[in-house]
């Protein structure tokens, strides 16, 4: 949709508030992330929880999974299976190197007022046209773009493109070479561009039985560099999020979020 | 062969003092009591001070399972496969061979030879890492002096190895 046209739709009445962002953490969680041996597959939970990383709310929608391969080609996910409260599926690691596992979906959010009362709608952007019903005012729009991914090695590690799309992490560590008595080093990119000032939330897994959450943050320099010290080996989540960006659609604001699980071990 | 040719052979040699001197490693793998007892992975390497590896020395892993199965368990001797297993390919003539039962056992080196071509004199670090299947993973360091010098260095691991003890005779 061009910027033009979909600003003479909204009209004057357009306002532009951020939505609030995902209540619940979405994970994919791998069962091992550092592997050897030829004959070799993993299984990835995916869900969306607020307990890390207990499957206790909803199953991840994987409606945009795409496994990355090492050479860049794509493997296919299999035997995937929706749950209750989780997906699962299994990957064979057929080659050697870094796959990158990643569910990156595109969207937008709107909120209008139709006879005096709020409505809200979820779908693409270029749908919103056909979608929203003559009479309706103070339309507030925000595309979002979530990122939720992980990252398994088989053999030696390899290098992770970025993908210069969204909200994502550009590692300087590799992500399946972490242990607790080595500082990691990831930069953040927004759009391909270092997402400077950045604040990034480190979560454990295994919260259940803590009564601490065991959450830091960490914000990013004018590289958009960001320097974790481990406390602890395990599962971790990994999320930052930038609300309020401009947007190509005129009107509109625009949010990137990003959610990564990265083992760390002893 | 000519006088000076002997000679000139004879000044090279001279010039290497290093070349001629063994490597030993005794390992003692302990003698666990556990419902389901198998022996370790085990890896000994070389690596510098700052924890660079420099060169496998040994890897005991189950070499004789199918389709090469044995090597899936490589990654659980975690520092030695984020050092240098990785990059390893095995099975690796005069490196890899099969797990060893508990008790004492070694390895025997020579210097310039198999993993120790190219080594120069200095100060490395000989780590020995153990990993068993049902069991724990330990990592025991022994920091040497690699050079023309005998030497005696002891060091022991609490868990899944024993006493480590490294020796150099010229």
């Amino acid at each position: 949709m061009k910027p033009r046209l979909f600003a003479a739709l909204l009209g004057a009445a357009i306002a532009c508030t951020p939505f609030a962002a995902h209540a619940h953490r979405a994970w994919m969680v791998p069962s091992a992330t550092v592997l050897s041996g030829e004959d070799v597959w993993i299984s990835i939970d995916a869900a969306a929880s607020n307990t890390l990383f207990f499957a206790d709310h909803n199953p991840l929608r994987l409606d945009n999974l795409v496994v990355h391969a090492p050479d860049g080609a794509q493997a296919t996910p299999q035997n995937l299976l929706r749950g209750r409260y989780r997906c699962t599926f299994d990957i064979e690691l057929a080659q050697s190197g870094t796959y990158r596992i990643v569910n990156a979906t595109r969207g937008a959010n709107a909120r209008y007022m139709l006879n005096g009362e709020e409505q809200r709608w979820r779908g693409q952007l270029s749908e919103l046209q056909a979608a929203l019903p003559s009479g309706a005012t103070d339309v507030r729009v925000s595309e979002n773009f979530n990122r939720v991914e992980t990252f398994v090695t088989r053999g030696a590690p390899t290098e992770i493109q970025p993908v210069n799309e969204g909200l994502e992490l550009a590692p300087i560590t590799h992500p399946n070479d972490l242990v607790t008595e080595e500082a990691a080093r990831f930069r953040f990119l927004l759009d391909g561009q270092p997402a400077a000032n950045l604040e990034v939330t480190l979560a454990p897994g295994g919260q259940r039985y803590r009564n601490d959450t065991g959450e830091f943050t960490v914000t990013t320099d004018a590289q958009g560099i960001a320097t974790v010290n481990w406390p602890s080996a395990g599962m971790w989540w990994i999320n930052a999020s930038v609300r309020d960006l401009p947007s190509d659609t005129a009107g509109a604001t625009r949010s990137a979020n990003y959610s990564g699980v990265l083992e760390v071990l002893p | 062969m000519k006088l000076a040719q002997l000679t000139a052979a004879l000044l090279t040699l001279a010039a290497t003092p290093a070349a001629a001197q063994n490597l030993r490693v005794d390992v003692e793998i302990p003698r666990l009591s556990t419902a389901e007892y198998h022996s370790p992975y085990v890896a000994i390497w070389l690596e510098r001070p700052d924890q660079t590896a420099v060169a496998n020395l040994a890897v005991w892993y189950d070499i004789a399972a199918r389709n090469n199965e044995g090597q899936t368990w490589l990654s659980d001797m975690r520092t030695w496969w984020r050092k240098i297993g990785r990059e390893t390919t095995l099975p690796a003539d005069g490196v890899s061979g099969a797990t060893r039962a508990p008790g004492a056992t070694h390895i025997n080196l020579r210097a310039n030879q198999g993993p120790l071509r190219g080594v120069t004199p200095g100060a490395y670090n000989i780590v020995v890492e153990a990993a068993r299947e049902l069991g724990g993973r330990e990592v025991v360091r022994v920091p040497i002096q690699w050079g023309p010098q005998a030497q005696t260095a002891n060091a022991s691991g609490s868990s899944e190895l024993g006493a480590i003890s490294v020796s150099i005779n010229p």
